[in-house]
């Protein structure tokens, strides 16, 4: 299985969240609401939702970095004029949240938080800054990879899919419950993006590649 | 059949979305001077009864004629858009509310805003069906609900608060868990 089930002990706050039941699975009608996705337009976006580098007076301080793949289905489709919604700590490991007690400095020239449409060709892109480690109350010494939470929409509301995105190389994956949580290594492996020397702009940003591929609909399968 | 990829795994919304996803106008599908206005409103609610305060709920439903909408305007709404779609994250207390319009029938699908939890402590988000109570009847030939076994259906039906107003808890786990689907 690709997903992680709901129960995973190690990461505590599951245990009293995980649903307990028997899961029910309907067959749906064609028509039914949930094979359907709302839709999203430019005009819905600001200007610089994409460019969290951007988004304040000066320039965030950290790693400035270019993130950007495509959006595809399960057949390799690319996925067009998708909502696509990214939100991340700064480059010291903070939160632009007031719930994160997490004494790193706040960056006030970063916010964290972007929107964007994919292409024709599924793709989106982000500029932003490379998010640090933090700290986290789970067990004692808890530390979370440098991660970038993604938000997507599919074709279907059944294909919407929350998740994160990792860095290449990172010390603290053998430690998060969270990236262990999904059962198969080669499973983890897909959500580590690739440092991708084509997508870096020289003397200015390096660049990651990340595709995302949404389930299949219960039409399709 | 062209080669089949694998799906990207899921991971947790995690307790920092709060700044980035909900949005003022989220909640209201339509706006309050809507004269079919109706508000859905409950709390999301853990194994030992405790609110969840940090949850993100979105809903998704045809229109009152039972349409599935296909018009913009989810995230920035102008009075006459109706998306169909809301977003809302749960206070501490671990409520949401929502502003929308009763979605019709839809040939055999009694009347349901298709709903999607998502949380800290939730790996994969969870997806169930709010149904109306007054619409009983259309409830027994309903294929989802069929499929549902005959006891735990009520965690499916909002409660009546008023003529406008329904109430709609969603319990995580525990005696009285929603009705989660694997779809
Ligand atoms: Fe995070």
């Amino acid at each position: 299985m690709t997903h992680p089930p709901y129960l995973s002990p190690d990461y505590k706050s599951t245990v009293l969240r995980a649903p307990g039941q028997d899961l029910v699975m309907p067959r749906l009608g064609p028509d039914s609401i949930e094979l359907a996705s709302p839709v999203f337009g430019h005009q819905e976006l600001g200007r610089l939702d994409d460019d969290l580098t951007r988004q304040h007076s000066g320039e965030p301080l950290g790693e400035r970095i270019i993130v950007t793949g495509r959006l595809l289905d399960a057949s390799g489709r690319p996925v067009r004029g998708a909502l696509v919604e990214l939100w991340q700590a700064n480059a010291a490991g903070r939160y632009a949240h007031l719930g994160d007690q997490h004494p790193a400095p706040l960056d006030p020239n970063f916010t964290g938080a972007g929107r964007c449409l994919t292409g024709d060709d599924g793709r989106y892109r982000f500029v932003t800054i490379k998010p640090g480690a933090y700290p986290w109350r789970n067990h004692t010494n808890a530390w979370r990879p440098a991660h970038i939470h993604f938000s997507v929409f599919g074709t279907a509301f059944t294909q919407r899919l929350v998740t994160q995105m990792y860095f290449p190389g990172d010390p603290l994956f053998a430690y998060d419950p969270i990236l262990r949580s999904i059962p198969e290594q080669k499973d983890r492996d897909r959500l580590v993006s690739r440092l991708d020397l084509d997508t870096t702009t020289p003397e200015w940003a390096l660049g990651y590649q990340w595709d995302i591929v949404l389930g299949d609909t219960p039409m399709e399968a | 059949m062209t080669d089949i990829l694998e799906p990207t795994p899921s991971q947790t919304v995690g307790p920092f979305f709060g700044y980035a996803l909900p949005y003022a106008e989220g909640p209201e599908v339509v706006p309050g001077w809507h004269p079919d206005a109706i508000t859905v409103r409950g709390r999301v609610l853990d194994g030992a009864g405790d609110p969840v305060p940090d949850a993100l709920i979105e809903i998704w439903q045809a229109d009152a004629e039972g349409r599935t909408p296909s018009g913009l305007g989810g995230l920035r709404r102008e009075s006459h858009d109706f998306s169909g779609f809301g977003r809302c994250g749960t206070d501490p207390a671990g409520r949401y509310w929502f502003r929308t319009v009763k979605p019709g029938a839809n040939g055999q699908d009694a009347p349901h805003i298709a709903v999607l939890v998502f949380a800290r402590g939730l790996l994969k988000p969870v997806r169930t069906r709010l149904y109306f109570p007054q619409d009983a009847d259309a409830h027994a030939n309903d294929p989802l609900l069929a499929a549902v076994p005959a006891g735990r259906r009520p965690t499916l039906v909002a409660e009546a608060e008023d003529a406008r107003t329904y109430r709609f808890d969603i319990q995580l786990q525990g005696e009285r868990e929603t009705v989660f689907l694997d779809i």
